[in-house]
């Protein structure tokens, strides 16, 4: 399992897509190939925008369904960020 | 080309300002200003920065402002920008609490680093920065990942005291609106262009419902939904088509939101001289902003249902024979 911490990599507004981008091909799909789990921490995010968590998400539950739900968890999200999430996974689950 | 900033342009009388743009002979460009006064939306200043910078600036003839409000223009940055000489004297104050001058923005490193300086500049709290960075954000990404526009976006904002509004105005020079959405649907005009680019799930990079690893087609709907709940003026202008969501007046229902944008109260039309690239205005009354936590529940309530009737829209049918 590996906790990704966020605020590090995209400071207090989670806004910049290619660090979205890069965080889920640099880390959460080598995490997920490899059978393990991820802890997305949003500690120090104060909002996001919904082309952030696209980027970020949309093309795991593409590819991997939407059991890929059960191996990743968003923590310390505050309720802008869940919203914003949740919107993202409910249109891509219901595009599929 | 010739434009001409008058007494007042703002979203909601900018009509006049953009049908007097003349855009013919683009190698120069005439600026003249109105004499008494000039009192411009944040987006028109965008465009004549957007404009300007496809110019040589000796080729640029700014007419001598007379105006008591010339010093607005300088204190934008409108003249640093255009690299051409104003004459006119004044002292530099602190942008602090009041505008963010003309910036451009070419590439996605510089647009966090102006989100995160353009917040305390305007002296927001966090609630109404909420709604202001997002927009920023999704407006000039969309530039800088659709337009091609060489020069980026031209970006500027200002504080109104009066009306306690932030507005807000973004323009770039490149591919426009129609060009970027017919790369995955068929579009016929302009306008039908805008409609599918404010309407949740389109993007111009793919059909695909929910977009691409990086495109949902969401930005310009949230964007819009943002304008429409807290009742303020949005309007996109790209090619010769010009969509505006009329300001609608607080009421005790609260604003609804429809996934198609001709449904809303609005004007549109297609006559306009043609804008090679979009500009988009939009206006935030600080007193009236919705919750952004409320507004993103309409949001992803509208947006789930639209892709459903999208969805079921495509269903077969079973054949009977």
């Amino acid at each position: 399992m590996i906790k990704i911490k966020l605020f590090k990599i995209v400071g207090e507004f989670a806004e910049n897509k290619d660090f979205a981008r890069d965080v889920r091909l640099q880390k959460i799909i080598p995490e997920l190939n490899n059978g393990g789990e991820v802890i997305l921490d949003f500690e120090g995010v104060s909002g996001a925008t919904q082309s952030f968590i696209h980027a970020l998400i949309s093309d795991l539950l593409r590819n991997y369904g939407s059991e890929v739900l059960g191996k990743i968890s968003f923590k310390n999200c505050n309720e802008i960020v869940q919203k914003i999430i949740n919107i993202v996974v409910e249109y891509m689950q219901e595009s599929d | 080309m010739k434009i001409h900033l008058p007494n007042s342009a703002f979203l909601g009388n900018i009509d006049p300002f953009l049908r007097t743009l003349d855009v013919t002979n683009p190698d120069k460009l005439k600026i003249t200003t109105n004499k008494k006064w000039i009192s411009i939306h944040p987006v028109v200043l965008s465009m004549v920065g957007a404009i300007g910078l496809t110019v040589k600036p000796s080729n640029i003839n700014f007419e001598k402002p007379e105006a008591k409000s010339k010093h607005y223009l300088k204190r934008m940055g409108l003249f640093k920008l255009l690299k051409v000489s104003s004459d006119i004297k004044m002292t530099e104050h602190e942008p602090a609490g009041r505008f963010i001058p003309l910036t451009q923005i070419t590439d996605g490193a510089a647009l966090t680093k102006f989100i995160t300086d353009m917040i305390p500049l305007l002296h927001l709290k966090l609630e109404h920065a909420e709604s202001i960075r997002y927009i920023v954000s999704e407006l000039v990404r969309n530039v800088l990942e659709h337009s091609l526009s060489p020069n980026g976006a031209l970006v500027s904002a200002q504080y109104y005291e009066k009306s306690k509004s932030i507005r807000i105005g973004i323009a770039d020079t490149g591919l426009g609106i129609k060009k970027t959405i017919s790369q995955s649907y068929p579009v016929n005009s302009g306008l039908s262009a805008i409609r599918l680019a404010l309407s949740p799930g389109i993007t111009g990079t793919t059909k695909k419902e929910g977009g691409t690893e990086l495109n949902a087609g969401a930005g310009l709907f949230f964007i819009r939904s943002i304008a429409k709940i807290n009742r303020d003026y949005f309007m996109i202008y790209s090619g010769q088509a010009m969509y505006k969501l009329l300001k609608t007046k607080k009421t005790q229902r609260k604003a609804s939101l429809h996934a198609d944008p001709f449904m809303d109260r609005s004007s549109m039309d297609e006559g306009f001289p043609f804008w090679q690239g979009t500009a988009v205005g939009i206006d935030i009354s600080l007193d009236s902003t919705e919750e952004f936590g409320a507004l993103l529940d309409l949001i992803r309530k509208t947006y789930t249902k639209t892709i459903k009737e999208r969805k079921k829209a495509r269903h077969q049918k079973a054949r009977f024979i």
